[in-house]
């Protein structure tokens, strides 16, 4: 077998890169970022008779540690509540379930992204660190309505909320 | 001449696979018109729909696999100089695959499987939909069986010799194409196809994306392996040099083989019914087989630049100015190497998970593979059919600078088509949109995107027609082609002292089969250990 020294020195280099890509990979594992994987089932057809998922739980609530949890249901063609608000700069865990089919959840410019399948719970915690209003997009086809499955969220300054919201479990 | 079967099956694979081509290139056009929300009078999700769905089908499935079966045919008879193992299989696959592509032809079009082509459940198509596109595949494995007894009988026949590189490949590549579509077949078999009748009332949607994305990612290693297959063994003679390193050529195709099968959980980086560590292992593989592609663009530079020198350019760069441009083959390599280092860095971005949530399921997605594959990969389609279409038909090729221009057009078109579509999914657009129906600002952003996509559509849509009519009028050409010889490039060193696990196929298998298990044992059996709840079927 010839192997080219320089093809040797091509070798070397594209599997330091590799390296350099799983070491980004490692990076922000450590750093706490990786993929909701929260391996939950629900019975999608029954949501409304679950504690969590039923129509009045819907929203966002106040854990007692401070955090704060938002429960919500994807389904054509909507995410319900239509519209929450919530604060910036202030880890925000969401939890979803499909009533239906297929979805996907993004808010754009920012990692609040997951696919809703139905069957099982989604789980997603990030941060929003700009105010502002950010439309909820489905990206996952779920129907002939697929392009009008959208809500809205406001992330309103952490004081702001704090005094404006906090009360009202964070009901617009 | 002992190839006289091969060609006409490639001729007839190829023709179903280029008319699929060609008429999913007009809805491809309609489809950038459409869903830029710049027309009102032709908003309609539901033609829109139906538009994808079949557009997605013929050109992922039915132009690759035709495709792929008439080239293995011909690479098979003309690289191992033999005749082609049992033609009537070989027609009875064509026919078979066929069959399937009509029965699944008739819901796309009538509405009744706007399911795209991923077919996610719980939305359900018609079950001739699920039944057609099993057909497609069941056909395809009947080459992959002709691929690979042919490979066997040649190795029992010559012993201690390797084989050709061409061949090599596309044995790597049946067996690429057998283990990859043993997932989705599950799916379609035991999961889609006893529900579309009515045999079962549920599924689950879980199980289902995970035996999917068994097959999503390979697929695209299958789609590519052929443009490699060029990339290697036409281009460096075309450009009139040698192969860089055969070796390493064979080593690369085996790393793709291994290494492309047990990673589709990428595709589920967000999704619920698989856990972080999975996802994890599957992100490592994925970044791996980035290794056999590095090799890959260093040995086809390499060997173009040899090519460059023996015709006299000098100096770091003055090789480029001396390669035969006018080649389709040489353009073609080099058009598709560009847009495959552009693809390469969109890739990184897809496969690291902290940066995929960002871009998961936008338009920065289609944006991707319309790159990688409609680019990168379907140019170099183009100019194999351009190489070979003239040695087939036995007619000379009507014109090579028609050729050229229609590959240029090609690689402008996607520019253009695939630049503004990263942008928008950057811009938070999702994909598989039939408007822009949000009531937000967000949309105002994206408008002058779609302009230019507009634009890149309307210039492949021409470029497609082109080649179309080049490959039309080249059948019809009363000039005969007098070079119906097919030749592969040489390489430097001819390989010597490869160690025999590189040429045994059951060693292959068997670690393949060992990674699969690693990969997706325990992902696909917590199915049954997990209390699940299965979905009724839905419609759209
Ligand atoms: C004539 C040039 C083409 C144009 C204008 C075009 C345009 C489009 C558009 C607008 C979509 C819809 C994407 C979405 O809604 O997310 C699409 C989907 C698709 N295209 Fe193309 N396309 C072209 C050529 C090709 C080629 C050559 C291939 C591959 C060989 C290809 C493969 C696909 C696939 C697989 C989908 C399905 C995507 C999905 O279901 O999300 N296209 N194309
Ligand atoms: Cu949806
Ligand atoms: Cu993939």
């Amino acid at each position: 077998m010839h192997i080219d020294p320089l093809e040797k020195k091509w070798l070397y280099v594209a599997l330091g890169m590799v390296v350099l890509f799983l070491g980004s990979i490692f990076l922000s594992l450590a750093l706490g970022i990786k993929p909701p994987s929260n391996v939950e089932t629900i019975d999608s057809a029954r949501l409304h008779l679950s504690e969590e998922f039923a129509e009045d739980n819907l929203g966002v609530h106040i854990q007692p540690d401070g955090s704060i949890k938002v429960i919500m249901v994807a389904g054509r063609y909507g995410f319900f509540p239509r519209h929450i608000t919530i604060p910036a700069d202030t880890p925000i865990t969401f939890r979803w379930a499909s009533i239906d089919v297929l979805h996907g959840v993004h808010m754009p410019m920012t990692n609040m992204s997951t696919m809703v399948v139905p069957g099982y719970v989604s789980e997603v915690t990030t941060t929003f660190p700009k105010p502002g209003d950010y439309p909820m997009l489905c990206n996952e086809y779920c129907g002939l309505g697929h392009d009008y499955m959208w809500s809205k969220v406001t992330v309103v300054a952490k004081q702001t909320w704090e005094r404006e919201h906090a009360s009202k479990g964070g009901e617009s | 001449m002992n190839d006289h079967q091969s060609r006409r099956l490639a001729l007839w694979n190829w023709t179903v696979a280029f008319a699929a081509f060609l008429f999913a290139s007009f809805l491809g056009f309609y489809q950038v018109v459409e869903r830029s929300g710049l027309f009102d009078f032709l908003e309609s999700p539901k033609g829109y729909f139906a538009s994808v769905s079949t557009h997605g089908v013929l050109m992922a499935y039915v132009l690759t696999t035709f495709f792929i079966m008439g080239f293995g045919y011909l690479t098979a008879t003309t690289s191992l100089k033999r005749p082609l193992w049992q033609p009537g299989l070989a027609w009875a696959g064509f026919f078979v695959s066929l069959i399937g592509t009509v029965l699944a032809a008739i819901p796309l079009l009538t509405g009744k499987a706007s399911v795209l082509y991923t077919f996610y459940p719980p939305i359900q198509a018609h079950a001739l939909f699920y039944i057609g596109a099993a057909l497609l595949v069941v056909g395809s494995w009947v080459w992959c069986a002709i691929m690979v007894v042919m490979a066997v009988q040649w190795h029992r026949d010559n012993p201690g010799r390797t084989l050709p590189l061409a061949m090599y490949a596309t044995v790597a590549n049946a067996l690429l194409w057998l283990w990859t579509s043993a997932g989705v077949a599950l799916e379609v078999v035991f999961q889609l196809i006893p529900w579309a009748l009515g045999w079962n009332d549920t599924l689950d949607p879980g199980l289902a994306r995970t035996l999917f994305a068994w097959t999503l990612h390979p697929i695209v290693y299958f789609w590519l392996i052929p443009a490699y297959i060029a990339l290697y063994c036409f281009v460096p003679r075309e450009a009139g040099g040698y192969l860089f390193s055969e070796e390493m050529a064979k080593f690369a195709f085996l790393g793709l083989l291994i290494f492309s099968l047990p990673i589709g959980f990428h595709h589920l980086y967000v999704d619920p019914e698989q856990g972080a560590g999975w996802k994890l292992w599957h992100g490592v593989g994925t970044f791996l087989v980035a290794v056999p592609t590095l090799v890959t663009g260093f040995t086809v530079l390499a060997s173009m630049e040899i090519a460059g020198r023996l015709n006299g350019g000098k100096g770091l760069f003055g090789w480029i100015g001396t390669l035969p441009w006018r080649n389709p083959m040489v353009l073609a390599a080099i058009l598709a190497l560009l847009m495959l280092i552009l693809g390469g860095f969109g890739g990184i971005v897809n496969a690291s998970y902290a940066l995929n949530t960002m871009i998961h399921n936008t338009a920065w997605v289609p944006g991707h593979f319309h790159l990688i594959f409609a680019g990168t990969t379907v140019i170099l389609y183009f100019a194999i059919a351009y190489h070979l279409w003239p040695k087939i038909t036995g007619r000379k090729l009507v014109s090579n600078t028609l050729a050229l221009i229609q590959l240029w057009t090609w690689f402008v078109g996607m520019t253009l088509l695939s630049t503004p579509w990263h942008v928008l999914g950057l811009l938070g657009q999702p994909r598989r949109i039939s408007g822009v129906t949000y009531n937000s600002l967000l949309t105002l952003a994206w408008q002058p995107y779609e302009l230019f996509m507009i634009m890149g559509g309307a210039v492949l849509l021409g470029s497609a027609v082109l080649f179309g009519v080049i490959l039309w009028r080249t059948w019809k050409n009363p000039e005969p082609e007098t070079d119906t010889g097919i030749a592969y490039a040489e390489p430097i060193h001819p390989p010597e002292g490869l160690p025999a696990w590189v040429e045994n196929i059951k060693t292959w298998n068997l670690v393949i089969l060992v990674l699969m298990l690693i990969s997706f044992g325990w992902p696909i059996a917590q199915f049954f250990f997990l209390k699940t709840y299965e979905s009724l079927p839905w419609g759209y």
